[in-house]
């Protein structure tokens, strides 16, 4: 079935520069009675290839904060870069970490900053309040946040947030109260819910790291997700 | 420091006291000119290119290698483009993309070296620091809309361990075990990782020997590369940049293909 | 205080050859308390003698953070310290920007050498009135480095800066050979007994006025201070004032040092200035 000679010749496609790029990345943050929980993918996509499989997108920021952040890789290296160099220079100013809600004011208007050529950077900030009751700011790219009690972040946001809100929220149900859930349990819905979706997000896969924050301090534990 | 461009007049200065404005960063090249510039003076699109670039690292080290061809469009331009970069004794630099602003950016590189080297204190780029500053520079220009049409693959030994480490046009950047840019990335890489997974512990010469055949296989297959490669060994002893090397080929097959007549 | 005609601006030579104006300033340094600062193979310490202005004020601070890898401690006037200490924050970022590597000392120190130059050399400016002890880890080890108003810096193995810090040279000139050998804890020792040798016979070192710098390998510098101190002062509590009469006799000869600026240099010209020791704190 051959049409004219070169019939399926196209001229080359003319590249055209995009400063954007996704990178993919899901990030999860529940906030319990006295601990905060953050869990994310260590998938680093673009398009159909894989970059790496070890590639977290949760970031110490201090010892009882911690940063979720993906979206463009780029500009997660430069946004996370650009915060470590601000909370150094708090820290060494005032003798003391900042703490976490002023983190997430800070984080607000660093994004705002670039308002009109913006981070595309999903975040979510976790960590204890003053009162040390477990705390998650969840911000879109151009620093707009809240506080919130769960919030997921990223590629299979989606799928993530409708069983949050079930199962967390309660939300959608009858005679249901939300409540505070333990930690434990917690842990074991996070390994569910981000292996669900890694099933359908192909920008979700790998491992997760889910990171916990109590007054002690930040855990990490690693755990597999599909790799293909 | 110049002022950035990006926000025009209403330029909100400098993140801290002394530090980079936003888009605008420390000490780097290129970013004084912004002003004058407009789009006609721009990378637009690429022009001279190079193609793949791989890296694998082994037990103790790691290896490189970037075929010669330097095509313009779809004409085999230059045939003797070597774009692997000695930096010093623990760093390579491979560049795929754009030739020109590798040549730029190898010649920037290569003075601070000097540089540096004047200061004779002991300390000079790693690995490390090299991906890092490119890393900068690249989102930098990027930022700017004023691109580096380039991905670079930074390969060397950083405090006794191998180092890999990946920045594209647009400062996105990462370190991984083994890397490859380009079709490269399409058609070699699969066959790297499976290597790595089935022999973690490789030995240099299993390095070489897997580099030289995915480097065969994208003569074989991309359009756009030249049987005549270098590659580069980084160990503890230093850098060792080999070629150019020709693979043996077979077309033997050839002529039973059948429809592109 | 008009003794010279040469000692009106920094621009001016006397015909000794010297520069009066950065003379004075490095006698600022000698107003300030003491600091110690010495290194092993391991650990570069810093050991500082705090002050309190006055009953009602507390002890100001003598060691700053500058990274995770250095600190200096102080002596001069403290206002300049702290512009000198934002310098070298601004310089630390900076190369953990660029290069995601902490900045190397001496290079960190250099730079202080290049910013306190300018004004040594401008009509109208006036030089830094502060000394530094900078202490720090990198690739190359533990590193202890001198800056001067005088943009001066040197590369220590051990050194004193400070009031009556002749007494604690001597002490580190004499255990000089061991310093390298030393735990952390014998370092702290020593440093801790260099610094006790610069106080007057009736003051000894307390956990309010002795603060702690330690760097080494991959750990954040630490600042100790208050009961933090406690254990290390504990390790030298109860021993004798090793060389009592020899420190006294060098506290006085620092006394006479400290009127006679490079009075004990071996210039023979009688239009040596004298020094003014008013209004300049810390």
């Amino acid at each position: 079935m051959m049409g004219e000679p070169l019939s399926d010749y196209k001229a080359p496609v003319q590249v055209h520069f995009s400063p954007y790029e996704f990178n993919g990345g899901t990030i999860l943050a529940i906030a319990g009675e006295d601990y905060a929980l953050i869990a994310t993918d260590t998938r680093l996509s673009q398009g159909f290839s894989i970059h790496s499989r070890e590639s977290p997108k949760t970031y110490p920021l201090s010892e009882k904060t911690v940063l979720g952040c993906c979206g463009f890789h780029g500009d997660v290296l430069t946004l996370t870069k650009v915060l470590g160099a601000r909370l150094q220079i708090f820290e060494k100013d005032h003798n003391k970490p900042m703490p976490t809600p002023s983190v997430a004011a800070m984080l607000s208007t660093i994004l705002y900053y670039r308002r009109f050529f913006p981070y595309y950077t999903h975040n979510l900030v976790v960590g204890l309040d003053e009162e040390g009751k477990g705390c998650v700011y969840s911000f879109d790219p151009v620093g707009s946040y809240e506080r919130e009690f769960y919030r997921a972040k990223g590629s299979a946001s989606a799928m993530l947030q409708p069983l949050l809100d079930n199962q967390l929220g309660g939300k959608n149900q009858q005679g249901v109260e939300r409540q505070a859930m333990p930690l434990k349990q917690c842990v074991a819905m996070v390994k569910d819910v981000f292996t669900s979706a890694a099933e359908r997000d192909i920008y979700t896969g790998d491992s997760i790291i889910i990171s916990v924050v109590t007054k002690e301090g930040t855990k990490s534990e690693q755990f597999p997700l599909r790799k293909d | 420091m110049a002022s950035s461009s990006m926000f025009g007049p209403n330029n909100p200065g400098a993140f801290w006291t002394g530090g980079p404005a936003p888009g605008q960063f420390y000490n780097f090249p290129g970013s004084q000119s912004t002003s004058a510039q407009n789009s006609s003076q721009r990378t637009l699109y690429p022009v001279v290119t190079g193609t793949s670039v791989l890296g694998v690292q082994f037990e103790g080290g790691v290896v490189m290698a970037a075929d010669m061809l330097g095509s313009y469009g779809s004409l085999a331009r230059f045939r003797d483009c070597p774009r692997l970069l000695k930096v010093n004794d623990t760093t390579v630099l491979g560049a795929a993309g754009d030739y020109a602003d590798f040549q730029y950016l190898s010649n920037v590189i290569q003075q601070q070296v000097i540089d540096e080297e004047c200061l004779n204190d002991g300390f000079g780029y790693t690995p490390k620091s090299l991906h890092c500053w490119l890393t900068r520079v690249l989102y930098n220009r990027r930022s700017q809309f004023n691109p580096l049409w380039n991905t670079y693959i930074v390969a060397g030994i950083d405090d006794e361990k191998p180092f890999l480490g990946y920045v594209d046009k647009i400062g996105m950047a990462y370190e991984a075990p083994s890397l490859a840019c380009g079709f490269g990335a399409y058609l070699a890489l699969p066959i790297i990782r499976d290597a790595m997974e089935k022999n973690p512990t490789m030995t240099q010469d299993e390095a070489v020997a897997l580099i030289d055949r995915c480097m065969k296989l994208l003569f074989y297959r991309d359009a756009r590369s030249l049987n005549k490669y270098q590659v580069a060994v980084i160990t503890k002893a230093g850098v060792d940049i080999r070629g150019p090397i020709k693979s043996e080929t077979n077309w033997e097959v050839a002529h039973m293909i059948k429809g592109y007549e | 205080m008009f003794r010279n005609q040469y000692d009106n601006d920094v621009t001016v030579w006397s015909p000794q050859g010297r520069i009066h104006q950065l003379e004075y300033a490095m006698e600022a340094v000698k107003q300030g308390s003491a600091c110690v600062g010495l290194k092993s193979k391991t650990h570069a310490i810093l050991i500082a003698l705090k002050r309190a202005p006055s009953e009602l004020s507390a002890h100001q601070k003598k060691i700053l953070p500058i990274d995770d890898h250095v600190a200096v401690s102080i002596a001069g006037l403290t206002a300049d310290a702290r512009l000198l200490c934002n310098f070298m924050r601004n310089e630390c970022l900076n190369s953990r920007w660029a290069y995601n590597k902490p900045l190397p000392i001496s290079r960190l120190v250099s730079m202080v050498g290049s910013k306190s130059q300018i004004p040594t050399q401008r009509y109208g400016r006036r030089p830094f009135g502060v000394g530094l002890l900078v202490a720090g880890y990198d690739a190359l080890g533990p590193h202890i480095y001198q800056t001067c108003p005088s943009a001066n810096y040197y590369d220590c193995k051990a050194m004193a800066i400070g009031a009556r810090s002749q007494s604690a040279r001597t002490y580190l000139e004499k255990h000089l050979d061991v310093f390298l050998d030393c735990s952390l804890e014998e370092l702290a020792k020593h440093g801790l007994r260099a610094l006790r040798d610069t106080l007057p016979s009736e003051v000894d070192l307390t956990s309010k006025n002795c603060s702690i710098g330690i760097a080494c390998k991959d750990k954040k510098f630490a600042i100790l201070d208050d009961e933090d101190v406690s254990p290390y002062l504990a390790l030298i509590e109860g021993e004798e004032r090793s060389s009592r009469p020899q420190a006294e006799e060098a506290g006085q000869a620092m006394e006479a040092d400290d009127a006679g600026t490079a009075g004990s240099s071996t210039d023979p010209v009688p239009a040596d200035p004298q020094v003014v020791d008013e209004g300049m704190d810390q």
